[in-house]
């Protein structure tokens, strides 16, 4: 790829990395090896790996935190190593951990965060309110944040990177330490951000996170991206991973092997595999089919199959993968 | 949703930002301005109390002493007072709080951050060191003025306020947080006791050691060119002299200073 087509596609993407690499000093590895990825306007991205893969550090060079060692990265058409105080314009950044400003209270941190953006002192006190309503803060308004839980100082957190307006908002680990109501709210206001047009990025180990929130979703393990795509997609391609068990009453040999046959002449079936029937009255037949497609739609077809062969479906088992097991099946081990 | 709200697209000047940030500062520091007054002036005061009028009442010292203690303790109060302001916040921000990251992360260069602290630390010394005068008045009856000297002496104020800012910023970002109490105790005390705020340098011709140490502290230097404005009749290093010694140490703690706020704020 020319390096002026990647130049060229991140003056349109809303975060652009390219062959970013990152090696700390003294250290015997890159923290980041080799990362090539875009994120589109709007588009919720999710770097999903466990500790130490590097995605924290991805963050920290978008954000204008860590230099690279080479490679590219741009936030909103902006040069993140070159022009970083103009990068910092269009972004906002939710850490791990409160770094709320203990002198002021919420309403000032607030405020000053947007004069530190140079938002107008008329819109700051505005669009202070505004959030301050949105994110059920009013009542603590004045309030300094010293004695905030995890919860309530990522809610001020949130707002406060809101006040500036931030093309891209990059969150490292938003719901950890969340009790599971704080991890809804904060949820909830994600996707009205992803609808109000707002580009997310966010690091999380936590596959279920990933799965709810990010439309793509970066695999990283050792600094380096495996794997990239949808949550669907991802899942998948897990070799072997989407299966459908079917169970009927049948205790002819002849027609279970009709059945057999029929099912795995269906489309999108890879193969069929006989299951261990627990012995019963009338006997049973189990198999289970190996889907390259989605599993449920192929529900229909195999009862259709089964009911020319004069069987009924008794029951239906779905395995759909999860991105747990994307990520076993590309590393081989589990996430934590 | 408000968060689109669009024409925000304007990057801000560094001017803007970096008066936002400023600020920020006057606004928390006017918000404990007698907590901050307290915590500035009772040391100078105690010094100035103890050994200008106590020890002089009870016929320890000879007299014209406290004249040339309080310009002395003017140094003392500028340049420690910067130091503190800038260094003890800095290591907590850096180390724990992490507070200083929502305006590393305002569109700002980092030197300017950087530059607005040293600023800002120096603006609350001079407001101590002013301080000062009146509780030296108060104290002592009498404090050693002349107009002619007021330039030297506002120079001298202003570059030990710096001095003081510039000391801050390197053992704010050379400190490591669970090493602060340490460290303060063992830069902190002899700074104080070898910059020459409760003696003349030239005096210490007779305990020469003493002399050549004092000598690689610039507070001297602010110390002697504070006496050299107000009370000249003291023998004292020349104003040239300290002037030049002081922009040269400037220099040097600043850049060293800067760098390691870069080192701090950028991985």
């Amino acid at each position: 790829m020319g390096e002026v087509n990647g130049v060229d596609r991140a003056a349109t993407s809303a975060v652009s990395v390219r062959d970013l690499v990152k090696r700390y000093p003294k250290a015997p590895v890159n923290a980041v090896d080799g990362v090539t990825f875009d994120v589109q306007p709007g588009e919720v991205f999710g770097l999903l790996g466990p500790n130490g893969a590097g995605k924290t550090t991805t963050i920290g060079v978008l954000t204008t935190r860590v230099v690279p060692t080479s490679g590219f990265a741009s936030v909103a058409g902006v040069d993140v190593v070159r022009d970083p105080v103009r990068a910092r314009s269009a972004l906002a950044v939710i850490p791990q951990r409160s770094n709320l400003d203990r002198a002021l209270s919420i309403r000032n941190n607030l405020i000053f965060h947007a004069a530190y953006h140079g938002v107008s002192s008329r819109e700051r006190a505005q669009r202070a309110d505004e959030l301050l309503e949105q994110f059920g803060l009013l009542e603590r308004a004045n309030v300094k944040p010293d004695m905030f839980s995890g919860g309530q100082a990522q809610r001020v957190m949130v707002a406060r990177a809101l006040m500036h307006a931030p093309k891209v908002l990059f969150l490292d680990e938003p719901s950890t330490g969340l009790d599971p109501a704080a991890r809804l709210f904060l949820w909830d206001r994600l996707q009205e951000l992803r609808h109000a047009g707002v580009t997310l990025v966010l690091t999380t180990h936590d596959m279920d996170e990933a799965a709810a929130l990010a439309d793509r979703v970066g695999i990283m393990d050792h600094g380096k991206l495996l794997a990239l795509d949808t949550p669907e997609l991802l899942m998948r391609s897990v070799p072997g991973g989407t299966t459908l068990e079917l169970t009927t009453q049948s205790d002819d040999p002849a027609r279970a092997e009709a059945i057999i046959g029929g099912l795995g002449a269906l489309a999108e079936v890879e193969r069929v595999e006989r299951l261990e029937s627990p012995e019963g009255p009338g006997g049973q037949l189990r198999v289970r089919l190996y889907v390259v497609g989605d599993a449920p739609l192929l529900v229909a077809p195999a009862a259709g199959v089964l009911a020319a062969h004069g069987a009924a479906l008794s029951d239906v088992k779905l395995g759909i993968p999860t991105l747990e097991d994307v990520f076993i099946g590309l590393t081989g081990r589990a996430l934590r | 949703m408000s968060a689109t709200t669009p024409g925000l697209d304007v990057v801000p000047t560094q001017r803007r930002v970096f008066l936002a940030v400023l600020q920020r500062d006057i606004y928390v520091t006017w918000g404990e301005f007698p907590v901050f007054l307290a915590q500035v002036i009772l040391q100078p005061f105690f010094l100035l109390f103890i050994f200008g009028k106590v020890l002089g009442s009870l016929g320890y010292t000879r007299t014209g002493y406290a004249d040339l203690l309080f310009p002395g303790l003017l140094a003392l109060t500028a340049v420690v007072t910067s130091m503190q302001t800038l260094a003890f916040p800095l290591v907590i921000e850096f180390g724990w709080t992490k507070e200083i990251e929502d305006r590393l992360l305002a569109p700002m260069s980092t030197g300017l951050v950087a530059a607005e602290k040293v600023l800002f630390a120096a603006i609350r010394s001079l407001i101590a060191t002013a301080v000062m005068i009146p509780i030296g008045i108060l104290v002592l009856g009498s404090i050693p003025w002349r107009a002619a000297g007021l330039p030297l002496f506002l120079a001298f104020v202003v570059l030990g306020a710096l001095l003081g800012a510039a000391l801050g910023l390197v053992l704010g970002t050379l400190v490591k947080p669970n090493r602060i109490n340490i460290v303060f105790s063992l830069v902190f005390t002899p700074l104080l006791f070898t910059g020459c705020s409760q003696y003349p340098w030239p005096s210490l011709a007779r305990l020469r050691w003493f002399q050549i140490l004092t000598a690689a502290n610039p507070m001297t230097y602010v110390s002697e060119g504070l006496r050299g404005a107000l009370i000249p009749s003291v023998p004292h290093i020349e104003p040239w002299i300290c002037l030049l010694v002081l922009a040269g140490s400037l220099a040097l703690l600043l850049a060293v200073g800067t760098r390691g706020f870069y080192r701090r704020a950028v991985d």
